[in-house]
């Protein structure tokens, strides 16, 4: 179990635990010490079911985003056998919050893009902290016409706060490669499996999010505007963040509930982050069978069941009468 | 059907207040007589610039139109029939902030006399038939929440059916609407994937974005067309400048975000005047097989 640098408030208990059973378990133990140390894993157990089972919207966001999640690098060595990596956009550079590449998963030889966030300072620095500017959809749509092309099943591992706010972005076309990669991704004729592995964050994420299935890791966040953002606007201060949160139902549950995720992919307890290898085994296990599924599928049912899993989305009153 | 909206409601980029106008009509001067330009910020009869449908006579700026002023300058008299005007918002997440959502959209519907902030019907552009959707940015910043994207699949997939040439007017500054959380957000999806269909089938899609297009508008439908119009001097882009100068904390460029500054970066077919929209549509759909 991984004990990080980062600890958020809300995993104080859990850690308080831990540095007891850490403290115990330094000293040689006798019968006694046995008995109090199975005690503590017990209620360690317990307190991150509790902890985690009750995260309230801001606390999600704070999870999603923590900096020791496990990020699509990770995802790439602990659920596939290999990764052939495949750079850059053929027009304009090579974004590093894109990654993209062929890899091997069960018997699939499959395609996965996926935003990268970066480990260290140099590299979150490199992935602007997972915010892709346009060459990174670029990127990502280039290997996907490639993938079609060779019937190779694409995987979407999203995570990002959502695409690059900037003067370049803006000069290169953000609004234009988002709307063309759902274009694109509507009626690409291979399966696609997309999952929000931490932030969903608003266009950005829809932009490799239009699949045959979506799901999401139980304590990701998917949103149409970050909290702040939304706070900034609504309530005229980033400070009424957590309120924003829980106004736009980010959840997974709560998008499970609206039918826009199709699965949930439940999390380690304590959450990804203490956990990476079970989380990549929970998360195989949701891909093999989600593949297993869809490549039997002919490619003509695959794209309309797609626009039809879209197309009905949406809640709105349709009044009997026509006319005002 | 009353479409018509207030006249002294103008729109510069994110504003969606009109201080000057509303002080006026406290004061009891006729309602809009007088409107001060966005543009070069001269007072201008409001008369002498609506006959040059809501252009500055003096610096040629683009003023703000309502969706239904839109269909009167753009289709032929008479020829327009609205599609899908049952369809009405409602408040799927229970969305509340400094007020409800619910009582939000009553609110705006009294104010603009719109049901939610996109029209659709069909009608004739020069006598050629086509599918035309209008956002208005005056109805919670035109953004797009289900009814929005509800309404222009629907007019997509009939465009599609019908083999009409279709075109979307966008005028939003709200993107995707935050009311309706991600519901709002899959609308994007939702339109871009029936444009997808359309396109399939060789349907002609012309975009025409004016002033404000922004965020998940811009970032969907918007820019999806095989022709991209603009009004001159229009406010377009991704991320609005005020998040953007927080993120990268520099001064924006000049012109920054406008038509002409996507014209000049690629994104942009043409420019075109507002009095030239009409015959520069008629003449492009001819083009293309119309």
């Amino acid at each position: 179990m991984s004990r990080s640098l980062y600890r958020l408030p809300l995993e104080k208990p859990i850690y308080e635990v831990e540095d007891r059973i850490a403290a115990l378990e330094s000293a040689p133990l006798g019968a006694q010490q046995q008995e109090e140390l199975r005690r503590l894993k017990r209620e360690l157990v317990e307190s991150q079911k509790k902890i985690f089972g009750n995260l309230d919207p801001w606390q999600t966001v704070e999870v999603a985003r923590h900096p020791d999640r496990p990020k699509t690098s990770d995802y790439l060595s602990l659920v596939f056998d290999e990764f052939v990596e495949l750079h850059g956009d053929k027009a304009f550079g090579d974004d590093a919050a894109m990654l993209a590449g062929f890899a091997k998963l069960d018997n699939h030889k499959v395609l996965v893009v996926g935003h990268q966030k970066g480990k260290t300072l140099t590299e979150r620095q490199a992935c602007h902290f997972g915010c892709a500017h346009p060459e990174g959809y670029r990127k990502s749509m280039g290997k996907m016409r490639m993938a079609a092309k060779y019937g190779l099943p694409v995987i979407c591992l999203i995570d990002t706060p959502g695409a690059y706010p900037g003067v370049g972005a803006e000069e290169r076309g953000q609004a234009q490669v988002i709307a063309e990669s759902m274009f694109l991704m509507a009626t690409l004729p291979v399966p696609i499996v997309c999952v929000v592995i931490g932030e969903g964050g608003s266009g950005g994420a829809l932009g490799i999010g239009v699949g045959d299935r979506v799901a999401m890791l139980e304590h990701a966040y998917y949103s149409v505007i970050s909290p702040e953002g939304c706070a900034g606007i609504l309530w005229k201060s980033a400070d009424f963040k957590a309120d924003a949160a829980k106004a736009l139902r980010m959840r997974s549950q709560d998008l499970k509930e609206f039918g826009v995720v199709d699965a949930v992919i439940e999390e380690p307890p304590g959450g990804a982050h203490r956990d990476p290898r079970q989380m990549a085994t929970r998360l195989k296990t949701f891909l093999v069978r989600t593949l297993r599924e869809l490549v039997s599928v002919p490619a003509n049912t695959l794209v309309a069941a797609r626009y039809e899993k879209f197309r009905k989305i949406g809640v709105f009153i349709e009044a009997a009468a026509v006319g005002t | 059907m009353t479409r018509r909206h207030p006249s002294n409601v103008s729109h510069a980029g994110a504003n969606t207040e009109n201080a000057t106008t509303a002080i006026q009509s406290k004061r009891g001067v006729p309602e809009g007589l007088w409107q001060k330009c966005d543009g070069c910020q001269a007072t201008i009869y409001r008369k002498e610039a609506e006959d040059l449908l809501n252009v500055c006579p003096q610096c040629g700026y683009h003023w703000y139109v309502s969706a239904a002023q839109r269909i009167e300058q753009l289709l032929d008299a008479g020829t327009f029939e609205e599609w899908d005007t049952n369809l009405r918002p409602t408040d799927p997440l229970g969305f509340h902030d400094k007020r409800s959502y619910a009582d939000r959209i009553v609110s705006e519907q009294k104010r603009t006399g719109l049901s939610d902030a996109a029209l659709t019907g069909t009608g004739m552009i020069r006598a050629r038939r086509v599918a035309c959707g209008v956002t208005d940015s005056s109805f919670i910043m035109g953004s797009m929440g289900s009814v929005v994207g509800e309404r222009l699949t629907r007019l997509v997939e009939r465009a599609t059916t019908g083999k009409l040439p279709l075109i979307i007017i966008s005028a939003s500054g709200g993107g995707a609407r935050m009311h309706e959380g991600i519901l709002s957000l899959m609308q994007m999806a939702k339109v871009s994937a029936a444009l997808a269909r359309y396109s399939h089938t060789r349907g002609l899609f012309i975009s025409v974005l004016t002033n404000p297009t922004m965020g998940g508008v811009a970032a969907s439908f918007a820019s999806l067309g095989d022709l991209v119009f603009a009004e001159p001097r229009a406010l377009i882009g991704f991320a609005g400048p005020r998040t953007i100068k927080a993120t990268i904390r520099i001064d924006l460029p000049k012109g920054f975000q406008t038509s002409e500054f996507l014209l000049e970066h690629g994104f942009i077919d043409r420019i075109v005047a507002r009095k030239d929209l009409k015959s520069e549509l008629a003449r492009v759909i001819d083009y293309c097989g119309g």
